[in-house]
């Protein structure tokens, strides 16, 4: 190929440009990469060569004005089981957001949307409000088989040059970016709660707690592109839903590769049926409990308040209930409507997990517990005597007598 | 790649990437970078890597072979390595060099892939699926890619190997996931895989003793440019402390009139907490 070459005396043959290249124009022929014609010098193998094996003549990273051939934001529309996850129109929100803030040139919002039989999602996405998807709906696509997935998303992407790529902050979003960001060799911010475009630079500004939201960091990927960042669920708002709603539609057309993965089963795990990070309502207990068999005091109060039960380490570590209640640095972090945390002391490494939560009402009945310090509500007092209190009055109100 | 003997075992290269974290979250940020400050602050193994080390223990015990344990970073993770080997690891590598200063993921990824790929190949590479600093998770998945090899998240089973498959629990949003993949793989796993062994006292002699091996920049023969800050496309342009809410209102006294005051605030607020579940 004109202007590319292998150094053949600093090639290893260790098979990572082969892999990079989206074009499947290298082969290793004996034990060093060589290029074949089918080369278009898109320079993928460039950047990921760790060893500088591969040059382009004159090629240098990506120069400045080349980051403004990337233009709009795309968002990556996770799906399972035939529906969009509940973070995709939170995305779309934000996307939506952004393209608002972008003063220069108005901006497209994709969405990238791949699988097999997912045509179907086309019209929910533009019901969010996407001005394009990008759909690439062929058979063989198993939506888990994230191999493949990174894959034709990183084609998909170097192809349609969006500058900002979000995807959601769930278990298959934090697996899927990274490994689409390092194809690219581009930036990623994890698990962001906030995100603007600087009015003057126009750069993605992304925010996004660290050291267990102790502290907050804002980041920009300046010099590559996309400009990529994984979006914490329940934090954003979600787009609203018109049915009606239309866009084009992009349809990519790329041979479909065979997973690595045999995808076995999906088994629903009744344990994690108590889903503390989507709940709306959560009532938490800890060591203040005393004894495993006063959860019940906590399962009443959110069986009444319609929550979900959620508990602090030391009461999972005392084996009163199982992990998954979990909430904070090692467990689940959780963003409710409303927090209830019961004879919990709100350990830095509880907050992180529960901080997040629009209205967090505390009872404890040590008046200096550093939970007071982040509950916007409060009661000092016996959980044994307020829990049963509390239950009644809401009870009683509701009944409509009052709250004598 | 190498053949598993027809029903025999399968010695196993297994490799634990174990990151040394502050034990407080008490930090500190330089002004001037906006990188984490981590001198003088008592220093742990992110708590998730010690499930990956005990994993990778439980992978030798099983399949035969040897562990060795990574740690990238500044000198003082040594003792985090040789804790790891009190654990029961076999070997520590300490990857520690001035130019990795201010690595973001994918330039640590680039680091500890090019590690790996020196130091192996290796049939198993375990992760902890987030450090508990940075919180990314990232880490994991982008050295997956450098090294060209496929890797599965949040891994709470290892059911077992055969040949050159490995058959997994993953866990996922309202459930799990079975799923086989190939080897060599990179797993990160979550806290329910196992229950890590406190250190023997052989393996607190051997930590003592054994020879930790350290490679710099210059052994892993990467470009200045891709690591350390100029390998890393992502900047901290700015770091802050979250406005905490100082304190609500919080009600005292008798627990009747306390619960009364706290509905009504609740109601007058417009967050009432009402009975969602008939009686
Ligand atoms: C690396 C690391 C990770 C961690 N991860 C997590 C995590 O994910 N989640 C987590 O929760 N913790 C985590 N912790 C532990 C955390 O530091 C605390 O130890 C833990 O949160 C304390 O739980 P607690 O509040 O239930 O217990 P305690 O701190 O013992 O508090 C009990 C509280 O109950 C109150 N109380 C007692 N009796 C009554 C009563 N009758 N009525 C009312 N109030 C009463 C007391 O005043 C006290 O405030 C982690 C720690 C480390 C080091
Ligand atoms: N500097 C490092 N040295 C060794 N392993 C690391 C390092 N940084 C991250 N890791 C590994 O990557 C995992 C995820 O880290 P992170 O992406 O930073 O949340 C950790 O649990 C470690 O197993």
């Amino acid at each position: 190929m004109e202007g590319i070459k292998v150094i053949i005396e600093t090639c290893t043959g260790c098979g990572l440009c082969l892999r990079a290249c989206p074009y499947q124009a290298i082969e290793l022929r004996e034990k060093k990469a060589w290029i074949t014609d089918k080369c278009i010098l898109c320079g993928a193998c460039v950047e990921v060569c760790p060893w500088k094996a591969i040059v382009i003549a004159g090629w240098k990273p990506l120069p400045k004005e080349d980051l403004s051939r990337y233009r709009g934001i795309c968002v990556v529309a996770e799906h399972r089981f035939g529906k969009l996850s509940p973070v995709v129109p939170e995305i779309v929100g934000a996307a939506l957001a952004l393209k608002g803030q972008f003063k220069s040139a108005p901006r497209f919002v994709s969405a990238l949307l791949i699988g097999t039989g997912v045509k179907t999602l086309v019209e929910d996405l533009f019901a969010y409000g996407v001005d394009e998807v990008w759909l690439l709906d062929k058979s063989g696509i198993d939506p888990f088989a994230e191999d493949i997935l990174a894959e034709l998303a990183v084609r998909a992407i170097r192809e349609r040059k969006p500058e900002i790529v979000l995807g959601g902050g769930t278990v298959m979003g934090r697996s899927l970016l990274p490994r689409i960001a390092a194809k690219l060799r581009t930036g990623l911010t994890a698990d962001c709660t906030e995100l603007t475009i600087d009015p003057e630079t126009e750069l993605l500004r992304q925010t996004r707690p660290a050291f267990g939201g102790n502290i907050m960091a804002t980041i920009l990927c300046e010099s590559s592109r996309p400009q990529m960042a994984t979006v914490r669920h329940k934090v954003m708002k979600p787009a609203s839903k018109e049915m009606g709603r239309t866009g084009r539609i992009v349809e990519l057309d790329y041979k479909v590769p065979k997973s690595d993965f045999e995808i076995l089963e999906f088994v629903e795990d009744t344990s994690q049926k108590i889903d503390l990070t989507e709940a709306d309502f959560i009532v938490s207990g800890g060591r203040g409990l005393g004894d495993p068999k006063n959860f019940s005091y906590i399962e009443e109060l959110a069986r009444v308040i319609g929550g979900t039960v959620g508990a602090s380490r030391a009461a999972v570590d005392a084996g009163w209930i199982p992990y998954p209640h979990q909430v904070g640095q090692t467990g689940k972090t959780v963003n409710p409507k409303i927090y209830i945390a019961c004879g919990i002391s709100g350990a830095v490494q509880h907050q992180v997990g529960m901080k997040g939560s629009d209205v967090i009402i505390a009872i404890n009945k040590d008046p200096n517990a550093p939970i007071f310090t982040i509950a916007h509500y409060g009661i000092v007092g016996d959980l044994f005597q307020v829990i049963p209190e509390l239950i009644r009055q809401i009870r009683s109100r509701e009944s409509g007598e009052g709250a004598s | 790649m190498r053949e598993a003997p027809p029903g025999g075992k399968l010695p196993m290269k297994v490799a634990v990437c174990i990151k040394q974290v502050p034990g407080t979250t008490e930090v500190q940020v330089n002004p001037d970078t906006g990188t984490l400050m981590r001198e003088g602050v008592e220093a742990i193994i992110n708590p998730f890597d010690l499930y990956a080390l005990e994993e990778g223990i439980r992978l030798k015990e099983k399949y035969g072979g040897a562990v060795t344990v990574l740690s990238m970073g500044p000198p003082q993770v040594e003792s985090a390595i040789r804790e790891a080997i009190s654990y029961g690891a076999d070997e520590g590598v300490m990857i520690s060099d001035r130019s990795f200063a201010g690595s973001d993921t994918l330039a640590t990824a680039s680091t500890l892939a090019a590690t790996l790929r020196i130091l192996g190949p290796f049939d198993v590479i375990l992760m902890g699926r987030q450090a508990i600093d940075g919180d990314t998770g990232q880490v994991g998945p982008e050295t997956a890619e450098h090294l060209g090899i496929p890797h599965v998240t949040e891994v709470k089973m290892i059911e077992g190997i055969e040949g050159n498959r490995i058959t997994l629990h993953r866990m996922l949003e309202h459930g799990y996931l079975r799923l086989r993949a190939p080897l060599p793989i990179l797993l990160t796993v979550v806290k329910e895989i196992n229950t890590p062994r406190p250190a023997s006292f052989k393996g607190k002699l051997r930590a003592r003793q054994v020879p930790i091996k350290i490679l710099r920049a210059q052994d892993l023969e990467l470009s200045p440019e891709i690591v350390g800050l100029s390998g890393s496309p992502t900047r901290v342009v700015r770091v802050f402390t979250p406005p905490r809410p100082t304190g609500g209102k919080v009600f005292t006294g008798e627990p009747k009139e306390a619960v009364e005051n706290l509905l009504r605030t609740l109601e007058e607020a417009g967050i009432p907490l009402k009975c969602r579940n008939g009686s």
